[in-house]
């Protein structure tokens, strides 16, 4: 989706405000933020497209004026809401200092977080899928506008780049977003030159290499 | 550099997002979805055990031991994982080489994705607008911003990271280290170096060392 998190080249969004001695975390709810949202993530009943798209999805105004743990927040409320882990009621009995009965045993217990972390999650898929491009084509972002989750950016799109970089085989962002659809196919880093992107006015040395899927390119003559 | 209005902004909010922080982990508790044990030794992982010293090591070896650069370049998952870091946000790992000709840089314009086995979770700039709207459309701008000033001759290589693979910048070593040791190197390898918004200095009280 055009959503307000596509953000490359906007305007308007003010100076890199670099924080010095910068700690990990702001506040104790940070903490608890991310390590729930990745606890909750070991029910597998969700993959990583599917919570970047449950932060997207939501008013550009909403996304803009909260921090990055709060749109963390939001998404982790309508991705438990929508799987049925908790509901509405439940939300709102806890807000008020109420309980709720036990229902389950946590997949991920503490001596597992070490091994599980270390291990990762590969979105490589081990199939045998035939590259549509090749290093040193020229190939240009289809211009296609999808009302889902895409990792195409608005910024390339309609754009002519180069392939410099097979990546092998991944799943596919758009329909593993939808349903865990895999459709395994290459991803290429293709490069842009900054003058394609943005005109004549930048450097013509400097170059934008963004990772994109055989789906998003089509050939460019 | 911060500012005062956004700063009050963000902690009058505070109060209630903490709160549904809160009521959240407690329903999740008492239902036996998450282990409460579980989260401090996320938490834990995240805020003592992986950070920019994991990064700072890969660098310092890749500039001491030519085989391990070619191996890094080969296959910086495999390379990276010899010294012990691997995993999430670090599945699949590529280091991108600063030259005299060109200086590489990570984004992530749709959202935060960032190498964390090698640098830990990334900092509030990286994942704020000002910089995901910029690093790609004016990226010497922003480099200024960080105190960098290149050459009109270099180019500028941003790499924005919309899929899976995880970017590692490997910078230059800077001139006059060249009998200094591992341990030495790897202290002056700073986080921003490795995303291409600074570079290695070497600091006024180590000349000589």
């Amino acid at each position: 989706m055009n959503g307000a998190h596509d953000m490359g080249g906007m305007q308007g969004m003010g100076l890199v405000d670099a924080e010095v001695d910068e700690p990990v975390f702001h506040a104790e709810w940070e903490r608890r933020m991310l390590a729930i949202f990745l606890a909750m993530a070991a029910w597998r009943r969700w993959n990583i497209d599917m919570a970047r798209f449950a932060r997207e999805n939501v008013p550009a105004v909403d996304y803009l004026s909260r921090s990055y743990y709060e749109n963390w927040l939001h998404g982790a409320e309508s991705l438990l809401l929508e799987k049925g882990f908790i509901s509405r009621e439940e939300i709102e009995a806890a807000r008020a200092g109420g309980h709720a009965e036990k229902i389950a045993d946590p997949p991920l217990t503490a001596d597992m977080v070490s091994p599980v972390t270390a291990r990762g999650s590969s979105a490589r898929v081990d199939v045998d899928v035939a590259p549509k491009f090749r290093i040193g084509e020229s190939v240009r972002v289809i211009n296609r506008h999808p009302r889902g989750h895409t990792r195409a950016p608005r910024y390339v799109r309609g754009h002519a780049g180069e392939i410099v970089r097979d990546h092998g085989i991944f799943v596919f962002p758009d329909t593993h977003a939808v349903d865990g659809t895999q459709k395994p196919q290459h991803v290429y880093a293709v490069r842009f030159a900054a003058a394609e992107l943005w005109g004549d006015e930048v450097s013509q040395r400097d170059s934008v290499m963004v990772d994109l899927w055989d789906d998003y390119l089509e050939p460019a003559p | 550099m911060s500012d005062d209005h956004h700063h009050n902004h963000e902690s009058s909010e505070l109060s209630e997002t903490e709160l549904r922080v809160r009521a959240l982990e407690s329903l999740l508790t008492e239902k036996g979805l998450i282990d409460p044990a579980a989260l401090d030794e996320i938490v834990e992982i995240y805020e003592s055990r992986i950070g920019p010293r994991n990064g700072s090591r890969v660098v310092a070896k890749a500039w001491i031991d030519p085989d391990y650069l070619n191996r890094l370049r080969h296959d910086a998952t495999a390379a990276i994982a010899e010294l012990g870091y691997s995993g999430r946000q670090g599945e699949h790992m590529i280091v991108v080489e600063n030259t005299p000709e060109v200086h590489n840089m990570i984004v992530c314009t749709l959202c935060s994705c960032y190498p964390i086995t090698v640098l830990g979770l990334p900092p509030v700039w990286y994942k704020s607008a000002p910089y995901r709207s910029r690093a790609v459309a004016e990226p010497r701008a922003v480099l200024a911003e960080f105190g960098v000033a290149l050459s009109d001759e270099t180019e500028v290589r941003v790499w924005d990271s919309t899929a899976e693979l995880r970017y590692l910048v490997l910078p230059m070593r800077p001139k006059g280290t060249e009998d200094w040791s591992e341990e030495q190197l790897s202290k002056i390898v700073e986080r921003d170096a490795m995303i291409g918004t600074g570079l290695v200095t070497v600091p006024d009280e180590s000349a000589g060392q």
